[in-house]
């Protein structure tokens, strides 16, 4: 089994959110960038755990410049055997997708995987993409993944639980929490991640279907009312006639 | 213009998200829902007090697969010649939408915030942290519409439902069983939503947690720590890495208020905040705050809320 799993990099959770250039580009001064949580905890770990009982080769992909190449490492040090970036800036989701899903069909890969969205732009878009332009079934929002032969189990979120569902190989998916732990990768993973292969490939044409034209911060938020333990009649009236959401 | 807005209908009823979707989609044009599953005629005409014009139901299809409902309306906009394709932003949404924009070649706004603009749709980035303006530069546009984001008015009368086939195809996907706790309001989907964190001190005190819940009707959710140490179900986590939610109400219990979990809950319309930590960054973003130990706050709450219901 091949599996391939796409990894983008986003800024840290900690970061300070800011705009450049009249608010149409993200402030990068002293953002720390790291491989997307979603794509690291959950589906690359995933994929590293199918590679340690079934044998599966595990690949990473990059849409991205040099950049990347810090956050492909980490995800090599933890355990992928090699990984691959289209050398292009990510310029858009479909961009991307097309890249990937390319990549894919041409490469022989039998399971895509992805985190569930970025933290960075949040659009959960690209999964579905690749999964259309590789004319695949999708399951997103999976939370338990299973492989055996062709077949693959599944749990995804559904609204208030969770689906079991059952699909073939090829097949995308991508990954939410309990789809597997959080890794941090130990040293023997990381000398050996300098000397695995990291493949440039120059990428295929694509149009892009958007553009973010501007950004902006939402407003500060008013000071918050102070009520103490002993008037909670007074803060369930303030909900009612004040702020109106009881 | 012909605007076609997919519904997602297998639970035989119509969420609220549902009837925001098809709201959003009477603003820009003439509406026709298209959806799958056997629900009612009479459940599915009430989409027309929300400005539908018109119910395709493809009774073909009884579960959900991406690949499927894809095909559906993608052979509904086509046939329809709709330049605009809205569904919501929910969990089918997510996972529909993108397969479309790929499939038509269309741009797509994913969990738009407001109406567009021309060309121009607003949705949130950076976990809420920010907005942006995104343009979609192609004919025919996808927009998910993110839930509880604007106030639909019924404005019209029921519309008629037609039985459609959408030649969509067989699924990719076998759906084996389903496993949902009885009675639970999906978290998503809430209203009114209290939370607590690490600050409870272990899983056995979520009493008074779920009785302050069950008094205001709401759903109830947790910090990652807590999820993570198997306290609450993963699906009940709410940040940055969890579940991103935007109630009107949400009471945090317990929860010092680090920006990952600020990220998953600063859509909310107003905060409440109970911490014993006057320092707890959490108070900068609530709109009411309590200096207090949960044990004593919640109880106190509850009570207050029952005594509100009984007396409205």
């Amino acid at each position: 089994m091949k599996i391939l799993v796409c990894i983008s990099k986003s800024p840290d959770t900690t970061s300070k959110i800011a705009f450049t250039e009249g608010n149409t580009k993200f402030d990068e001064n002293g953002v720390q960038y790291i491989v997307n949580p979603y794509d690291e905890w959950y589906a690359l770990v995933r994929a590293c755990e199918l590679q340690e009982t079934q044998g599966a080769h595990v690949t990473t992909i990059t849409v991205g410049t040099a950049t990347d190449d810090p956050i492909i490492r980490k995800a090599l040090a933890i355990g992928a055997n090699d990984a691959v970036r289209i050398n292009s800036e990510a310029r858009d989701a479909y961009f991307v997708a097309a890249q990937i899903a390319d990549y894919a069909k041409n490469n022989g890969y039998d399971l895509v995987l992805t985190g569930k969205e970025t933290i960075d732009y949040n659009g959960s878009q690209v999964g579905g993409m690749i999964a259309e332009l590789m004319d695949a079934p999708f399951v997103s929002l999976a939370t338990r993944l299973e492989v055996n032969g062709n077949t693959v189990s599944l749990d995804r979120e559904i609204a208030g639980g969770l689906e079991e569902v059952e699909a073939s190989l090829p097949l995308v998916v991508s990954c939410a929490k309990g789809m597997a732990e959080q890794r941090i990768p130990n040293m023997r993973g990381i000398m050996a991640a300098r000397t695995k292969p990291l493949n440039l490939i120059d990428p295929i044409s694509a149009t892009e279907l958007t553009q973010f034209a501007s950004y902006e911060l939402p407003p500060a938020k008013s000071a918050c009312v102070m009520l103490s333990t002993d008037e909670m009649d007074k803060l369930v009236e303030l909900l009612h006639s004040e702020a109106k959401v009881i | 213009m012909s605007v076609l807005v997919y519904v997602d209908s297998f639970s035989g009823k119509i969420s609220k998200n549902q009837f925001e979707a098809v709201y959003y989609g009477s603003k820009i044009g003439s509406v026709t829902v298209i959806t799958a599953g056997n629900t009612s005629d009479d459940v599915l005409a009430k989409l027309g007090t929300h400005g539908a014009s018109k119910v395709l139901r493809d009774s073909s299809i009884t579960t959900f697969d991406a690949q499927q409902i894809t095909r559906l309306i993608a052979n509904a906009a086509t046939e329809l010649g709709a330049k605009t394709i809205v569904i919501s932003h929910d969990i089918t949404g997510k996972s529909v939408a993108p397969r479309l924009s790929a499939r038509l070649k269309a741009g797509f706004a994913s969990g738009a915030t407001a109406l567009p603009n021309g060309d121009q749709v607003r949705v949130n980035v950076f976990s809420g942290k920010a907005m942006a303006l995104v343009n979609l530069k192609t004919e025919i546009k996808v927009i998910s519409v993110l839930p509880n984001s604007l106030k639909p008015q019924a404005n019209g009368d029921s519309c008629g439902v037609e039985n459609y086939n959408g030649n969509a195809g067989a699924a990719g996907i076998t759906v084996k069983a389903v496993k949902k706790p009885e009675g639970a309001i999906p978290l998503p989907e809430a209203e009114l939503v209290v939370s607590a964190g690490r600050g409870l001190k272990g899983p056995e005190n979520w009493g008074i947690v779920t009785d302050l819940a069950e008094a205001l009707g709401a759903a109830t959710a947790c910090s990652r720590p807590v999820s993570d140490i198997g306290w609450r179900p993963h699906h009940e986590h709410v940040g940055q890495t969890g579940v991103a939610i935007r109630p009107n109400l949400y009471i945090a219990a317990g929860i010092s208020g680090a920006i990952q979990h600020l990220a998953g809950v600063n859509g909310s319309k107003t905060i409440v905040v109970i911490n014993t930590d006057a320092e707890a960054p959490f108070f900068k973003a609530a709109d009411y705050g309590v200096i207090g130990d949960a044990f004593e706050v919640l109880p106190k709450l509850t009570e207050a809320v029952k005594k509100f219901k009984a007396a409205h």
